[in-house]
């Protein structure tokens, strides 16, 4: 087993080395620009780009026309909610999203704020998912987009979105969804799960970073999005700038191997979720779950480790790459806005630790990776003056902290 | 974010980690932060009352590594100081000793609210204690 070991597979994925095995000739082989349709280096890059548009929306079960080449989930994102809502302006200037959507959703959304857009951000029940009688209330006569992501990146927990889809489509409104997370780590489908738009990257499953899509539904209904991008008018006018062809063949491989392996695939990892978990329940007492457990990516665990605080944790792991919620380790200083949309107080999520497992972890390494947090959480509870005060039976609510 | 190497140290090793008797007079206990703010230090003192020299000093700290280390670092400093000299000790101190970053100054702030808040629940009861004697005499 060689350290440090990896799982973060939330934040990135390594890149599969069959990924790199398709996309390396087009580097300096097949150079050609997909849009250069008069000569044999065009067609080679055009048809790899085919094929790959054809492997994305296979795993998808949408038709290749109606993928979008972009620079990845952010750009998608980005290019769905801005796209939909000048396009659709004259039709009405509301949005719903949730409180525990992707910042590149919440913030394209306050964007839209300020230029005269009305936003609803749903607040989340505790288990995180999205309440649809709250939905359904929220729905105007103005709605012309709801945005719910189809499995969180932080608590994994997977929003019921055919019953949104449904909903949506009753009302007649678009309804997009951020799929960067659930694509290829459990069966999506736009038919079944009644999905209009969708944003894509590669990175999350195995695939390089710098490439997405988006997939934008043409028929019942059409959907029509204003460019973002203006320029060359590629991907029918709705992403212009040149393909970015290595990358692109890479996302179709990794789809291509998400939907040939699925099946084995996700029963392996929850599996070795499932012994993470176990493992450390068996070594540690008062450890919380944040986050719905039915309704949950396979390889997603996320959990607090009350009375310690999350970037000391990391600190003596660091032989372990996990990212934890709480707000010293990011660069606002506020612990993680997901963790507290579910109503956790602020000192549970100062607590929280995401594992993220991927295709490469064995069960070795989840044995070591329990096995070190249990020493590690141990160690700092011996030196945490809460966990002394809990034991002492202090309502840790009770105490009167003082501020400064 | 690197940590430097004496963070590493003290968070590895943390010095003098514990509790002293908190109702005993010639302890003094000072408690800071909230865990809403990810930080709770709790830092405790153990006077000689014959000579005013701080014998002993205990901590325990909810909080990251540089939070950890700011308090061990405290208590190592405490040791064997009056405690007139010990309210001499000052957040930046602990910065220039820990090379804590910018985005790490609150630890070491906390960190000094803590030796203050102990030194000043000792002198209370060092006063409480005058107190009750005089009303005895």
């Amino acid at each position: 087993m060689k350290t440090p070991l990896y799982l973060d597979n939330h934040a990135t994925t390594r890149m599969d080395p069959r990924v790199l095995d398709a996309m390396l000739p087009y580097f300096t082989e097949h150079f050609g620009n997909a849009a250069s349709r008069n000569h044999e280096f065009g067609w080679a890059a055009e048809q790899a780009v085919d094929k790959a548009r054809k492997q994305i929306a296979d795993l998808i079960g949408a038709s290749p026309r109606e993928i979008v080449f972009t620079s990845g989930a952010t750009e998608s994102d980005n290019l769905a909610i801005k796209g939909v809502a000048e396009m659709y302006a004259e039709k009405g200037n509301h949005i719903i999203t949730a409180a525990t959507e992707h910042k590149a959703v919440l913030d394209t959304c306050k964007k839209l704020e300020k230029h005269g857009y009305r936003v609803t951000y749903l607040p989340v029940l505790a288990d995180g998912l999205v309440d649809l009688d709250m939905l359904r209330e929220a729905i105007t006569d103005k709605t012309i987009l709801v945005s719910i992501m189809y499995a969180n990146n932080e608590i994994g927990v997977i929003q019921p979105v055919a019953e949104i889809g449904r909903l949506c489509r009753e009302k007649g409104v678009l309804f997009h969804t951020d799929g960067v997370q659930a694509i290829g780590k459990v069966p999506v489908n736009v038919e079944t799960d009644i999905i209009d738009i969708m944003s894509i990257t590669a990175h999350k499953m195995y695939g390089p970073k710098g490439v997405g899509a988006l997939y934008v539904r043409r028929r019942n209904p059409r959907v029509q999005l204003t460019a973002q991008m203006d320029g060359g008018g590629h991907e029918r006018g709705m992403r212009s700038g040149t393909l970015n062809v290595p990358g692109i063949v890479g996302l179709g491989e990794a789809c291509a191997i998400c939907h040939r392996e699925m099946a084995t695939e996700m029963p392996r990892l929850q599996a070795l979720r499932d012994r993470l978990k176990t493992k450390l329940e068996a070594g540690l007492d008062e450890l919380y779950l944040n986050g719905s457990w039915e309704h949950r990516l396979p390889n997603n665990l996320n959990m607090s480790f009350a009375y310690v605080e999350g970037e000391s944790l990391l600190m003596g792991i660091s032989d372990i790459a996990v990212s934890s919620g709480s707000a010293c380790t990011s660069a606002t200083l506020e612990p993680s806005y997901v963790l507290k949309a579910l109503g956790l107080g602020d000192d549970i999520a100062h607590s929280s630790i995401r594992f993220g497992i991927g295709r490469f972890n064995t069960e070795e390494e989840i044995d070591y990776v329990a096995a070190r947090l249990i020493e590690v959480v141990t160690k700092l509870r011996e030196l945490s003056p809460l966990y002394e005060m809990a034991k002492e039976g202090i309502d840790l609510s009770k105490v009167q902290w003082a501020h400064d | 974010m690197a940590y430097s190497e004496k963070v590493l140290d003290h968070y590895n090793n943390p010095r003098n980690v514990g509790s002293l008797d908190k109702k005993s007079a010639n302890v003094g206990t000072g408690m800071v932060g909230a865990p809403e703010c990810g930080d709770v230090m709790k830092l405790q003192i153990q006077v000689n009352e014959e000579n005013g020299i701080i014998e002993d000093a205990k901590f325990k700290t909810f909080g990251c590594g540089s939070a950890i280390a700011s308090s061990s670092l405290a208590t190592e400093w405490l040791k064997g100081k009056t405690v007139d000299e010990a309210l001499a000790i000052r957040n930046t101190d602990i910065v220039n000793e820990l090379s804590l970053p910018p985005v790490k100054i609150h630890c070491s702030v906390l960190a000094e609210d803590a030796i203050k808040a102990a030194i000043s629940d000792y002198r209370a009861k060092q006063t409480t204690k005058t107190a009750a004697e005089q009303t005895v005499a």
